[in-house]
């Protein structure tokens, strides 16, 4: 029997369930609030109603003798903790002083004030209401344009402009696009606010040890390792005694891809009370506390010749930063920035960024952080520019894409595309949709009167984040793979999956390399005292750039294999194939479980190589990766409510090769829910006095599943030459793809009536009010003449 | 997303829950309103008195030529009984729209119109079949319309210690139409407005008409200027029209993010223009 | 005060205070913390359980109010180690990811099958109005209720 080789299947490129799935369909997987310690205490934040006040003073008797207290812990008592970091760092970057608690002065509403730490979590929440803070509220600024205004109310008093810094790029020469231009388009374009809502909350438990100086610190986060470096600087601890644990995380999005106050709060609070303590945000925190998404107000301005060809961009980009910066802060719109002349081949760009203190949450990374809104805004003009030329909107971009024998090309922002074939979705999402025909249906339906829309747009984005001179924190990734004596195999990744799958794309990788069941493979992350040091999971990056850092680490391992395998037949030629080590020439061969067996036993060692079979790889990107691909959305209007239904939804999208064809269609769907979400019905919205309007479920609208569209989900495959698997990420696309191509289709629907562009969300009555007044102006022109 | 301490009693009968109220108790139905309400402490009862535990209040019957409804009946009871299904289809098409599958599960008829939200769904249709609501209280018992049940936002006639413990709605015949019609609200599920028609049809003429309206304004009413309109004339489109156009008149309509005032408005015309025509389409 | 009730077969009887949720009977006292807490007004779907053969969300309702009640989990579903058809459907169709939503998701699915046995797509949409997930986009959930159904009818 050993001598046979057995052909084991494969499992790359294949449509395999998920490995995590069944501890979730059965209740039994272990989020943050599900841990349960002998000793458990538990804390409820009391946090500020107003979005501005001067602290007068704080009575925390009443809150301190009530049943169950331990202790109520104000600003004044954790001012040793350090600050909460931003981790960007520019020229002019004004970074605010950003407490675990506020001391004398509160910047948004939800900020925390107060910690009552009791042992039942009931009795903690009824302590909170007893504490009694004497504000005195002062003059708060919830919007970036009028925050920007002369006379405006000073977020931080220190900086009475507002401003927290600014950014400018140039590529080119814009000044001479625009002055050869025969036409220049201008519009402004919100993308608003939005909350990331991942369905589990941020959750904390913190675990002090004091005999071994050690900090457990489980937490609901996209980046344990960096979580553990911050947090135990903030609190004086020694990094190799904190240790993180991301257990199961319930979605994050972006919003767990930073560092919060609560993580030192609750680290601070088990020090100080010697016990376990538990915090789980509740969904109105969520909302005041976590950080929002997007916030920008874009002025762009499109160069370009009669004939369509593109010469130049402009953009002014105000970003809302919020209060203070959360890590990423100030890098989200530089990624605007650098995604902004989308996948079109003009060389001339210029940007000017200016971020805005305003007293809200900060806002961060949210699901495409960046791309979506420069998406959305490239993609907005190619339309009104084709509008203004009455050119057909898929006819400009096919005239103005990166042609594919262009690539590697040098975008005019500094970045360099890996490889491409722009045109190549786009034709297949106009022949799936029937686009020839449907144009004439229009046509049909607009004489009768009825509004239909077809929406394009072609995006690329910059995922697999990123070469380490490009990312704050450092962006390659870690792998461990180690082979047990028995032949089981265990992968360590540094990336942080929660629902991206990759305790099942990893295995499938490592399955076909080594030839072994998926069965014998487990993957292990999310634990600092486990894992090797990582970076996490975000930017589309843990497959592209975790998965490459796990291959290259197997093939060390694959290596060490054939040695063993070699001098175990005593041969000079042998290959690694379906689990076997086979002699060449003889067709002699080894099952591999022998051969780790024989690393450990050690018996005989290969010549200069040790014994064990483990291997550990940091894997530095040469450059991200950019996928593409063009969405179609086509809509009918009620022109009497306003309402938008989506009649077809169909998306191409290229993300390279393929691993698992089943998780990436789930990604795309997410995605895709996720800029419907933006374009149809979410919205952040805070009123003059920085009063959260939409601060629950009850009126901040998500998409449900009777208020979606079958989404057509296709493919292109360009594969990444970056990595050698071939990938490029997949995580942010829908999104990225989505919100122009719905906004697209319902200008479409109502041009005849000279509409141009609506901001997000596109609600029934913004349309209806559209409908009413250019009907009117459109009649009213009608008979004049 | 903790409630304060209460007291909770289950009574059996309605005596005993009557007795508590009478002494500041509050009752407790589904609680699909109370306890969020309660859980984000914005209302804080000391006593509640749960009302599902009284086998009385629980039932769906036809007596006297009309059809009877028990306080704790739930929207899923509503919406799928049979004896409702056929007599009287705008109750089962309302409670449908109410809510969502687990919502509809535990919440009741009572509660949700004791509660009078301005946007909940079932007062329109209640204002358009004249329904009857029986008041109990320890000592008393009296039948309150719908006209004069609903008085503000959030305020009923109903008085300390009196619940309502009885819905009475009319068994139409075969004759009458009927169609509820709402722009929901997407992120609660409440009606930006809901509009319920009831109509009948004699000799080619609309012989009968009532329009129930809930989300426009403080509390749900009847859109009568819009019914006498109707009443009397054929059932046109620019007669359904001209009706519908009237269904706003005269009210201070709300206004929030979801739908300013003048768009409900509008929203209320166009959903009444579009109950009319289905409950005209269903007149067998 | 005392209650009595089932959940997924076995008998409690504990002493609570009446404020006390539903879904922290189960998550903090029966210690099933499959049920999952999402948000504080009713609209997420992430703590539903089947009462009495009918799908509530938990967070909505105190322990005391299911006095005598019989309650099913997601824990209650899988019977002597094999999955129920709606749970498999969700393995199968891929119809989860970061799998907060799911136990709700599954338990408000198991009520339109009981209810409709051969849902359309509209119909289990609508079935599903009071789950959030932010993951999946729903089709593979719609999927998911789709495989069930047909396996249920066979």
């Amino acid at each position: 029997m050993a001598t046979t080789t057995t052909k084991v299947e494969t499992f790359v490129g294949k449509r395999i369930r998920r490995r995590e799935d069944p501890r979730l369909i059965t209740g039994t997987a272990t989020y943050v609030e599900d841990i349960q310690m002998p000793g458990m205490h538990y804390a409820v934040i009391l946090r500020s109603p107003h979005a501005a006040a001067r602290i007068r003073s704080i009575d925390t008797k009443k809150a301190e003798s009530a049943p169950g207290v331990v202790c109520v812990l104000l600003g004044k008592e954790t001012k040793g903790v350090g600050a909460v970091p931003c981790g960007v760092a520019m020229p002019d970057l004004r970074v605010p002083q950003h407490t675990i608690l506020a001391t004398d002065r509160v910047y948004f509403v939800g900020h925390p004030v107060a910690v009552v730490v009791a042992r039942d979590g009931y009795l903690a929440r009824d302590a909170a209401d007893l504490i009694e803070v004497d504000y005195e509220v002062l003059p708060a600024v919830a919007d970036p344009e009028k925050a920007l205004a002369k006379g405006a109310p000073a977020v931080h008093p220190q900086w009475p402009d507002n401003i927290a810094f600014t950014y400018h790029q140039d590529g080119g020469n814009v000044d001479k696009a625009f002055a050869e231009a025969d036409v220049v388009v201008k519009q402004r374009i919100v993308s608003q606010r939005l909350v990331p809502m991942a369905m589990e909350t941020r959750g904390v438990v913190a675990e002090w040890r004091n005999a071994d100086r050690q900090l457990n610190l489980y937490t609901s986060t996209q980046i344990p390792h960096l979580v553990r470096t911050i947090v135990a600087g903030m609190l004086g601890l020694e990094e190799n005694r904190t240790r993180v644990i991301a257990p199961e995380v319930g979605g994050g999005f972006g919003s767990k891809l930073n560092v919060y106050a609560e993580e030192a709060l609750m680290g601070y609070v088990s020090m100080k009370i010697q016990k376990p303590v538990k915090w789980i945000e509740s969904r109105r925190e969520n909302f005041t506390c976590t950080i929002h998404g997007r916030g920008h107000v874009d002025f762009y301005e499109i160069a370009a010749k009669r004939d369509g060809t593109i010469l130049g961009i402009k953009l002014k980009l105000i970003q809302d930063v919020g209060a203070y910066h959360q890590l990423l802060t100030p890098l989200i719109p530089q990624l605007s920035v650098l995604m902004m002349p989308g996948i079109y081949n003009t060389q001339n760009i210029r940007a000017d960024i200016v971020g805005v203190f305003t007293n809200c949450v900060p806002t961060d990374a949210y699901r495409g952080a960046g791309r979506p809104e420069a998406t959305h805004g490239i993609e907005r003009m190619v339309d009104m520019l084709a509008a203004e030329l009455k050119m057909d909107p898929a006819e400009i971009r096919f005239k103005n894409f990166v042609a594919k024998d262009k690539f590697p090309y040098a975008t005019a922002t500094g970045l360099t595309y890996d490889s491409g074939d722009y045109a190549a979705p786009l034709k297949k999402a106009l022949d799936l949709v029937g686009y020839a025909k449907l144009r004439q249906e229009q046509a049909d339906l607009r004489k009768q009167g009825k509004y239909m829309g077809i929406g394009i747009s072609t995006y690329g984005e910059i995922c697999a984040i990123g070469p380490s001179p490009a990312t704050p924190a450092g962006g390659w990734e870690s792998a461990t793979v180690k082979i047990e004596p028995s032949g089981k195999v265990t992968i360590l990744t540094g990336a942080c999956p929660h629902g991206q799958g990759e305790e099942t794309t990893f295995a499938q990788i490592a399955a076909d390399e080594l030839g072994v069941a998926l069965d014998d493979i487990v993957v292990l992350r999310g634990d600092t005292a486990v894992v090797q040091y990582g970076i996490g999971t975000f930017g589309s990056r843990a497959t592209a750039v975790g998965g490459t850092a796990l291959y290259y680490a197997l093939q060390d391992l694959k290596a060490k294999i054939k040695k063993f395998g070699a001098m175990l037949l005593e041969s000079e030629d042998v290959t690694l194939a379906g689990g076997q080590v086979v002699d060449n020439k003889t067709g002699k061969s080894k099952p591999f479980q022998e051969i780790a067996g024989a690393t450990y036993r050690a018996l005989k060692l290969p010549p200069n190589t040790e014994p064990g079979l483990m291997a550990t790889r940091f894997w530095e990107p040469p450059n991200f990766t950019f996928p593409f691909g063009a969405h179609i959305v086509v809509t009918d209007i009620d022109g009497e409510t306003g309402q938008i239904r989506i009649r077809r939804y169909v998306a191409v999208d290229d993300c390279g090769n393929i691993l698992n064809p089943l998780i990436v269609d789930g990604q795309i769907h997410g995605g895709v829910a996720q800029g419907l979400g933006q374009a149809l019905w979410e919205q952040a919205v805070y009123d003059d006095n920085g009063q959260l309007v939409t601060g629950e479920l009850t009126d901040y609208a998500l998409p449900r599943a009777h208020l979606m569209p079958w989404i057509e989900s296709h493919h292109t495959c360009t594969p990444s030459p970056v990595n050698p698997l071939g990938v490029k990420g997949v995580g942010e696309a829908g999104t990225i793809g989505c919100s122009p191509a719905v906004v697209n289709s319902v200008v479409d629907a109502l041009s005849p009536l000279g509409v141009r562009h609506i901001d997000m969300p596109l609600t029934p009555e913004k349309i209806w009010k559209l409908l009413a007044t250019k009907n009117r102006d459109v009649g009213s022109r009608g008979a004049t003449k | 997303m903790i409630a304060q301490k209460f007291e909770y009693t289950a009574p059996k009968s309605l005596d005993e829950a009557l007795h508590l109220l009478a002494s500041g108790a509050k009752p407790l139905a589904g609680g699909m309103s109370l306890i969020p309400m309660m859980k984000l402490r914005l209302a804080s009862p000391e006593h509640l008195v749960d009302l599902r535990t009284i086998q009385d209040l629980n039932f769906i019957r036809e007596a006297g030529g009309q059809l009877h409804i028990g306080a704790t009946a739930s929207h899923y009871e509503i919406e799928s009984s049979a004896l409702l299904r056929q007599k009287c289809p705008l109750l089962t098409e309302t409670a449908a729209a109410i809510g969502d599958v687990q919502v509809r599960n535990m919440g009741t008829i009572g509660g949700s119109v004791a509660h009078a939200d301005p946007a909940a769904d079932y007062p329109a249709a209640l204002q358009a079949l004249e329904a009857k609501f029986v008041l109990k209280g320890a000592k008393s018992e009296r039948t309150v319309s719908a006209a004069d049940f609903f008085v503000d936002a959030f305020a009923t006639a109903l008085e300390p210690g009196e619940i309502l413990s009885e819905v009475i709605v009319p068994i139409d015949d075969a004759r009458t139409g009927t169609s509820y019609q709402k722009m929901v609200q997407p992120a609660s599920g409440f009606a930006i407005v809901g509009l319920a028609a009831r109509v009948r049809v004699n000799a080619g003429k609309v012989s009968f008409v009532r329009i129930g309206v809930t989300g426009l304004s403080n509390h749900a009413y009847r859109a009568s200027g819009a019914e006498k309109t109707f009443e009397g004339k054929t059932s046109s489109p620019a007669n359904i029209q001209a009706a519908a156009a009237l269904v706003a008149q005269g009210v201070d309509a709300n206004s929030d993010l979801h739908a300013s005032a003048d768009f409900r408005r509008h929203l209320a015309v166009v959903h009444a223009a579009r109950a009319l025509k289905t409950a005209l389409s269903r007149i067998a | 005060m005392n209650i009595n009730l089932k959940v997924n077969g076995k008998s409690y009887s504990p002493d609570v205070e009446p404020r006390l949720l539903l879904i922290h009977f189960l998550r903090d006292v029966a210690g099933l913390t499959g049920t999952h807490m999402g948000c504080e007004t009713s609209l997420c779907g992430a703590c539903t359980v089947e009462l009495n053969g009918k799908a509530i969300k938990s967070c909505t309702m105190f322990a005391v109010q299911a006095n005598g009640a019989e309650i099913v989990t997601v824990e209650g579903l899988a019977t002597n180690g094999k999955l129920d058809p709606v749970q498999e459907a969700f393995w199968n169709e891929h119809g989860l990811q970061c799998g907060f939503c799911t136990p709700g998701m599954i338990m408000a699915s198991k009520q339109i099958i009981e209810r409709n046995p051969s849902p359309t797509e509209e119909e289990i949409r609508h079935g599903l109005e009071g789950n959030v997930c932010r993951c999946t986009g729903y089709q593979h959930i719609v999927n998911a209720v789709k495989a069930a159904a047909a396996g249920a009818g066979k």
